[in-house]
């Protein structure tokens, strides 16, 4: 980065990405990170990297920024239909949450890729197997006990992910977790607490949640199945590892089951493909209605 | 959550910090500052949003808690490094200490919904973050 040597800023316009000392010293001495700036438009200024390892690292972000488009799409549906109107407000102000944090990797991709791309077109305008969340993310709602328990397992999952990702040699990355983790504890607080009550709840709430957690432990293996980007990432230390988030993840969860008198399925099969953009039924039908505006009316904004 | 402002050749540059990701009011917020610089005859000024460092509700200033309260939001109360959402001290309305957590999340992601036991009105609480 280039500073200019009388006012020991920055000079503006190649990099968005600038120091603040006046802002530091106000903060924690921890706290040492440049100051990073996101501009909200649809031109990224950043110098494109070419490495070998681009093509892997683009459709890793693209794995970490669709898995809460996918879900923040999911819990949208809910708008207008939730169990009470403050669990309904909560469940869609999640999905802004999780649209934002999206916006941000997107964000980031665009800038890698020098303006080929935005986030519109990122998220808008990709074919089913370029997308590469995890299939957990893109199963249906059914209902409030099943939407608790696909996020409750998502969200103590990216607790262990983005708290790893908090100490990312990318700096850009490193910031977009930082930021993140922060809404992801929130997140998860607010499911493992409704796992607990509906679990150890009545009769038929405990009924509803055991049947969606057999149902959607078979999506589970794939959280620590690294795709072939990941592998291809690993030697540089760029993707997680995931065994170590595994063990983390499993006794997080099982003291929460423990507590709601939950148990986890034996189940032998776990399904996988959609890190590498192979998707369950349902995807197509998300896509439809997700692109269908920037489709029908190419590159309209709000 | 102004971050820094300085001038360029060119522009003025106002550089903020974002709040939650999801805030709705993430693209109002540039536009209502850059309305503000335009209102006192400053046209050319750049408004920009970033990540890093984190917003926190600790860089909330004593006046703008003041101001929260008596728009009826309850500020933030407690320390976010605690992964805590804190607690309001008072209902906003009638001062009560006696107050419920109703849900996690209120009417945008930073606030909690509340209810006060003495007046039984509802009430948001705006996070430690």
């Amino acid at each position: 980065m280039n500073f200019d040597a009388n006012t020991g800023r920055p000079k503006w316009g190649d990099k968005y990405e600038f120091r603040n000392e006046s802002l530091q010293s106000r903060l924690s001495p921890a706290n040492n990170v440049p100051v990073l700036i996101f501009v909200n438009s649809r031109i990224g200024n950043f110098e494109p990297t070419t490495t070998s390892s681009m093509e892997a690292k683009t459709k890793y972000l693209l794995h970490l920024a669709d898995c809460p488009l996918i879900l923040g799409q999911r819990l949208g549906e809910w708008c207008g239909h939730g169990p009470v109107l403050e669990q309904d407000i909560a469940l869609t102000n999640i999905a802004l949450d999780l649209i934002g944090q999206a916006r941000l990797l997107y964000q980031y991709v665009a800038s890698l890729e020098g303006g080929k791309t935005n986030e519109d077109s990122l998220a808008m305008l990709r074919l089913e197997h370029e997308y590469f969340n995890l299939l957990l993310v893109e199963q249906p709602n059914k209902n409030f006990g099943s939407t608790i328990v696909r996020q409750f397992l998502y969200d103590a999952f990216n607790l262990y992910q983005y708290e790893k990702m908090t100490h990312h040699s990318d700096v850009q990355l490193n910031a977009i977790a930082v930021k993140t983790l922060k809404e992801i504890k929130y997140h998860f607080r607010y499911s493992s607490e409704w796992v607990t009550r509906l679990g150890d709840g009545t009769e038929k709430s405990h009924q509803i949640m055991q049947e969606a957690l057999d149902d959607l432990w078979r999506y589970t293996g794939e959280l620590f199945q690294p795709a072939s980007y990941e592998i291809e990432l690993m030697s540089e230390s760029y993707s997680m590892d995931l065994n170590a988030i595994q063990s983390q993840w499993m006794d997080k969860i099982s003291t929460v089951f423990n507590l709601a008198g939950l148990i986890i399925p034996k189940t032998e099969v776990m399904q996988t493909g959609s890190k590498e953009g192979r998707h369950t039924e349902h995807m197509g039908y998300i896509l439809a209605e997700l692109q269908y505006m920037q489709r029908t009316y190419p590159e309209m904004h709000w | 959550m102004v971050v820094d402002i300085f001038p360029d050749d060119e522009h003025w540059h106002v550089l903020l910090a974002t709040t939650y990701s999801g805030c709705p009011a993430i693209d109002v917020i540039p536009t209502i500052v850059r309305t503000k610089f335009e209102d006192e005859g400053i046209e050319n000024v750049v408004v920009s949003m970033g990540i890093s460092p984190p917003w926190s509700t600790d860089w909330i200033s004593v006046e703008g808690k003041e101001k929260l309260l008596a728009y009826g939001i309850a500020p933030p109360n407690g320390s976010p490094s605690l992964n805590d959402e804190g607690k309001p001290k008072q209902c906003p309305q009638c001062g009560s200490v006696h107050t419920s957590l109703v849900s996690l999340y209120g009417s945008t992601p930073c606030k909690a919904a509340y209810r006060c036991e003495t007046c039984l009105e509802p009430f948001e609480y705006f996070k430690c973050f």
